[in-house]
């Protein structure tokens, strides 16, 4: 297919594109179109006379392209990623919906498509939500749908909704499709400071900058579209002179001589899009879509493909200037939505940055003078304007303006109202009816042919970054706007707002402003602005800057026709009655309930006119209704700014062990425990992971197993009252621990319950080696620190976290003393003078220095080796040699989970979960008698602590030894209870015990321990599981093993 | 993000180097044994859940490891003042003078500006009809 080149709505006046710009080639939908090189997408559509370019969110109504920039709520397309067609993008995940066609550069080659219609934008099947629109309005999921459900009743109804209706909605309600493939782009964060940030680079941004920067501060001045100068570069020549220049031309040398500052970083193409506490900034910044690639040979023009396609700036700024605009308002009557109705500014800077007519024959409907200004401007390039309709008296109109436009031939309307838009794919004809005295449509309705309507209902200031800093708003009656309020006192945001997003519309007042600004800001960084500054001159048209607020009156019943107020959410006049009609009196339950200024939108066109309809069903103010509150973004964020490079394995650090390669070599499948990974087991060849785990048990138990123990954490305790800290810190009596030995001890928190347990060594009189759980590591040492800190500063002991400092290697089963022998030096292992919880130090492996534990977690005579980190692999696989010489094994975390299950230790966080006292685990021997206090100890006499009948740890033997309990099971004193029958508690731990050949079980029991023998059920799936309650040591309960 | 300064380093750093640590100057008893049950009650668990200016402990963890007092607006997220552990709270005379301090310094910011909707000071708030022009 040829591209078409016609471009038949380029016009020949003068843009900012110039004349000799490239042509480009690109499409839509598949259709070939040509461009100029600086256009957007939407400006290139345009140029083709192609106005329809999407479905609406939820009547699938057809939609035209309305603004020229940040705030089009309609014209979201599907872009297809540079150098991808439309096939490979779908694989490779370089497609990006819901992107505004006003903000996307056109390049050649470019392909982008239409969404949410089928089969075609002309022919949606779908529209039928247009019809049975009526079904649709605010609420109508809800209400409609919710409580219908097939005559079930409740069950049915949320069947119906979960599985049928909802699915249904969702899938004719919405937006573009997400890619299924991971975004193959990347992309980049930054961090800058600076001491003013100016967002916006309008008029007043641009003076504020320039001033600032002149003074010497570090200035980032950033702007969302390609070019600096704001809606000074879509102004007619005749209508604004700065400094006796045409405002380009102004804008031109700001902009050299901004540049010529050093200070001064301009950065375009970047979007604040949220403001945080204390000056804290998100920048987001195209860096990618605009450029071609070069995949492969980086030359010339092309940027390397490396670049990435969107860099997240993390700006803290000493004050920020706010300089954001305002937004024209869309008039709110029937059909406003139809492909070719237009905000007035819009069709002006389509005209001036672009050389591109809207349409052929203009109807213009304002009810505020900015919008003459336009209709000056078409005119003066060439577009025919037939008439321009006035909401105002011809009183209020811009005397000079109205002049200029009759003899340009324009009909001028006063004092009356578009009642209808005809035409449904694009704008036939307008309907208008005169006001009377009231504002009542009087009269008959007289039809005007056109293909385009330009409405401007005046101008919202832009609070949305604003009221995101939590600056406070008030309204002002005179221009009927919400403006920034001055900055409550115990607000610290060093923030001002300038020019027309503060309400200082109009071309001096935004300089003037900015000028200002830029001097509080200088006072808040704590600059002396020696120079000062003045503003140039400005001639411009005086113009009043208010407009309407709500729908217009179109006498039509509001139930029979559609006048959008949220084009983008589907949002009409009627929808916002009907909230309120329903009781919605907060601003915010209308928002909810219709949906108005939500989403991706944030409001940016409907805002205003929501709250006025609201107000007046309500018959309040407006201020008396409210703002609703902004929400960041302002506009919609690509996710990959967040992610930046924390993707795939970087997504969270990887913590592994020293001796991680040597259990990769003896082919550990790992598991996660937080961030450690760490050997779940070791098969060998043919063997189930059962298989591996069994054997590594049986193994451990008749001859001998290592285990990487390094995970566990580990604190040095060092000083004359360390004895005293621990004392005070864990439930157990350390002062009378010898040197040389160690003590299992545990930790509570003051609410008396097991937080942590652990091994503490005493190495010498004033220094003690503490272990924690792996995942307890950092927690306990926080929670050290604190109390050492804070509530006894008096005890001189020091704290170190040594964690990361020790391998730790565990030596376990009946052959563990013959794997050390030979190995260590300077260690006697004889059990008289090491015995169990015993500890020395020596050296390993030809002087490498080692703390020995003699410890067990598997009830066998059992070491753990400590050495340097650096050396555990080499200890390792010293060790390792050694054990396979005795046909031991390595073993991984499930086999010793079963080795201390079998034995009754506990896995705190497994066998407790925060509410289990010591008394509960069977472990109230442990706390030191003659302790006054130590951390958690008050609460174990509370009543609750000591009443009778709590949970405790028991053992549960399942009567038929092959069936297997599961963690968490509930256990209940009956064989298949009713529904309702309370639990007495449940199952934390259950395997199978490969020593014993049967399944074991621990867990918590209300009363357990004065049950033993008796009989409980736990019932797992559809089968119930008789057990018996006993003891929770199921092997070697005399613990003969571990004193060998 | 928030901007905190360490009284032990003399730094105002953000907020991802520092961890809250709950209220602050609640000291725990000497000897918890002559509480009773609804005193050590409190102790364990009654906040005062503050909607303004609330002491908040905070620990420098990625920076010195050393915990501090800060009192902060519950609401603003402003911290008028930070001050090493074990310093007595200040009283709500000293505090008043802080704020005072805090919002002069303000209002010099802002004197004479016109960016903030004019010279109309204060915030009017006249009841209005909805619409301008009907």
């Amino acid at each position: 297919m040829a591209y078409s080149t016609k471009q038949a709505y380029r016009t020949n006046s003068e843009s900012r594109l110039g004349k000799e710009t490239r042509t480009v080639k690109f499409k839509f939908d598949g259709r070939r179109y040509t461009g100029l090189e600086g256009d957007s997408l939407a400006s290139a559509l345009l140029a083709n006379g192609v106005h329809l370019v999407g479905r609406s969110f939820k009547y699938h109504r057809p939609r035209g392209i309305m603004a020229a920039g940040v705030e089009e709520p309609n014209a979201l397309i599907t872009l297809v990623g540079r150098h991808s067609t439309a096939k490979s993008a779908i694989r490779s995940g370089r497609i990006t919906p819901n992107l505004r066609a006003t903000q996307i550069e056109l390049y050649d080659g470019l392909e982008a498509y239409s969404q949410n219609r089928f089969p075609s934008l002309r022919h949606d099947l779908q529209a039928a939500n247009g019809w049975f629109g009526r079904f649709l309005v605010a609420g109508f999921y809800y209400k409609t749908f919710k409580g219908f459900g097939f005559g079930l009743g409740r069950v049915g109804a949320s069947f119906a909704w979960s599985r049928i209706y909802e699915p249904l909605i969702r899938r004719s309600a919405g937006l573009g499709k997400a890619p299924r493939a991971s975004d193959p782009d990347h992309y980049a964060q930054f961090y800058r400071h600076c001491d003013v940030l100016v967002v916006g680079g309008g008029a007043a941004g641009l003076s504020a900058a320039l001033r600032a920067g002149k003074a010497g501060a570090s200035v980032i001045l950033c702007d969302e579209t390609p070019h600096l100068g704001g809606s000074l570069l879509d102004v007619e020549n005749d209508s604004v002179h700065i400094d006796n220049k045409y405002a380009g031309q102004w804008v031109k040398s700001m902009v050299k001589e901004i540049a010529a500052i050093k200070s001064i970083t301009v950065m375009t193409r970047t979007q604040c899009f949220g403001l945080f506490a204390d000056g804290f900034a998100a920048l987001s910044q195209q860096t990618g879509d605009h450029v071609p690639r070069n995949h492969g040979q980086s030359e010339g023009a092309a940027a390397s493909a490396d670049l990435p396609r969107e860099v997240l700036w993390q700006v803290r700024a000493k004050a920020t200037i706010l300089a954001t605009g305002a937004l024209e308002r869309p008039l709110v009557f029937p059909n406003n939505d139809r492909p070719g109705v237009m905000l007035a500014s819009a069709a002006e800077a389509y005209l001036s940055r672009y050389g591109v007519a809207v349409g052929r024959q203009v109807v213009v409907f304002t009810a505020s003078d900015s919008a003459y200004g336009s209709a000056l401007t078409l005119v003066g390039g060439g577009v025919k304007v037939t008439h321009l309709i006035d909401l105002r008296e011809a009183a209020a109109q811009p005397r000079a303006l109205v002049d200029k436009l009759r003899e340009a031939g324009v009909q001028i309307i006063p004092k009356a109202s578009i009642t209808m838009v005809h035409g449904k794919l694009r704008v036939k004809s307008i309907q208008y009816r005169r006001l009377d005295s009231l504002g009542q449509p009087q009269g008959a309705e007289l039809e005007i042919p056109c293909d385009t309507v330009l409405m401007s209902g005046g101008w919202t200031p832009s609070l949305h970054l604003h009221s995101q800093a939590r600056g406070t708003v008030r309204w002002e009656e005179a221009s009927q706007n919400f403006l920034p309020a001055a900055p409550k006192p115990h607000l610290n945001f060093k923030l001002v707002s300038a020019g027309a997003c503060s309400g200082r519309f109009g071309i001096a007042n935004a300089l003037d402003s900015g000028l200002a600004a830029a001097a509080t800001a200088l006072k808040m960084v704590g600059i002396t602005d020696k120079g000062g500054a003045t503003r140039p001159k400005v001639v411009e048209r005086p113009i009043s800057w208010q407009g309407h607020l709500g729908a217009v009156p179109h006498g039509h019943d509001p139930r029979r026709v559609k006048a959008f107020v949220d084009f983008q959410n589907d949002v009409t006049e009627r929808d916002l009655l009907i909230a309120t009609q329903e009781g919605m009196k907060s601003i915010e339950h209308v928002k909810r309930y219709t949906t108005t200024g939500m989403a991706t939108d944030q409001g940016k066109t409907s805002n205003l006119n929501g709250m006025a309809i609201a107000a007046e069903a309500l018959n309040r103010p407006i201020p008396a209704v409210g703002l609703t509150t902004f929400r960041m973004p302002y506009t919609p964020t690509s996710f990959g700014i967040f992610a930046g490079y924390a993707r795939g394995n970087l997504f969270d650090p990887i913590r592994i062990t020293p001796m991680h390669r040597i259990a990769v070599e003896q082919g550990a499948v790992f598991e996660d425990v937080g961030q450690w990974k760490r050997a779940f087991y070791f098969p060998r060849a043919g063997e189930s992971m059962h298989d591996a785990v069994y054997r590594e048990c049986l193994t451990v138990r008749q001859n001998v197993g290592l285990f990487d123990a390094s995970t566990l954490g580990k604190i040095e305790i060092l000083g004359p009252d360390s004895a005293e800290f621990l004392e005070r810190f864990y439930i157990n009596p350390w002062k009378k621990l010898a040197t040389g030995r160690c003590r299992y001890g545990i930790l509570l928190n003051e609410a008396g319950f097991i937080i942590d347990d652990g091994v503490v060594a005493r190495i010498a009189e004033d220094r003690f080696h503490v272990t924690t759980t792996t995942g307890g590591a950092a927690r306990v040492f926080a929670m050290m620190e604190d109390y050492l800190q804070t509530e006894w500063p008096e005890l001189n002991c020091w704290l170190t976290s040594t964690s990361e400092q020790f391998a730790v290697i565990a030596v376990q089963g009946p052959n563990a003393r013959n794997v050390l022998t030979g190995l260590v030096e300077g260690v006697d292992l004889n059990p008289t003078v090491l015995p169990h919880m015993g500890f020395v130090q020596g050296h390993i492996c030809g002087g490498i220095p080692m703390r020995l534990f003699r410890v067990s977690f598997s009830g066998e005579l059992g070491f753990e080796v400590n050495i340097p980190s650096a050396q555990g692999p080499l200890v390792m696989a010293a060790l390792l040699a050694k054990v396979q010489a005795l046909k031991g094994t390595v073993y991984g975390t499930e086999a010793m989970h079963i080795l201390r299950a079998e034995k009754g230790y506990i896995i705190v966080g497994q066998d407790t979960d925060g509410t289990v006292t010591p008394d509960d685990a069977g472990m109230a021997g442990a706390i030191g008698k003659n302790k006054l206090d130590f951390v958690g100890k008050r609460s174990l006499s509370r009543p609750d602590m000591i009443a009778p009948n709590r949970k405790q740890l028991v053992g549960l033997l399942p009567k038929e030894p092959s069936l297997a309990l599961e963690d968490g099971a509930q256990v209940v004193a009956m064989n298949n209870p009713p529904a309702g029958t309370p639990a007495l508690g449940h199952v934390t731990s259950a395997y199978y015990s490969p020593i014993l050949g049967r399944n074991i079980a621990m867990g918590l029991v209300m009363g357990g321990r004065a049950k033993m023998g008796e009989t409980v059920y736990i019932p797992i799936g559809d089968k119930t599981v008789a057990a018996e309650i006993v003891n929770p040591v199921f092997y070697d309960p005399t613990g003969d093993r571990v004193n060998v | 993000m928030l901007l905190i300064s360490c009284p032990y380093c003399q730094e105002t750093r953000p907020e991802i180097e520092f961890r809250n640590s709950g209220e602050a100057w609640l000291v725990r008893p000497r000897d918890p044994s002559t509480l009773n049950d609804e005193q050590w009650g409190d102790f364990l668990y009654g906040r005062s859940n503050t909607k303004g200016w609330l002491g908040e402990r905070w620990r420098h963890v990625h920076g010195c490891g050393r915990f501090f007092n800060a009192i902060r607006h519950t609401v603003t997220d402003q911290i008028i003042m930070v001050s090493p552990s074990g310093t007595p709270r200040p009283s709500d005379s000293e505090l008043q003078k802080l704020i005072a301090a805090r919002e002069s310094e303000m209002q010099a910011w802002h004197s004479g500006e016109i960016g903030f909707g004019g010279s109309a000071p204060g915030h009017d708030s006249k009841p209005s009809s909805a619409k301008t022009t009907k």
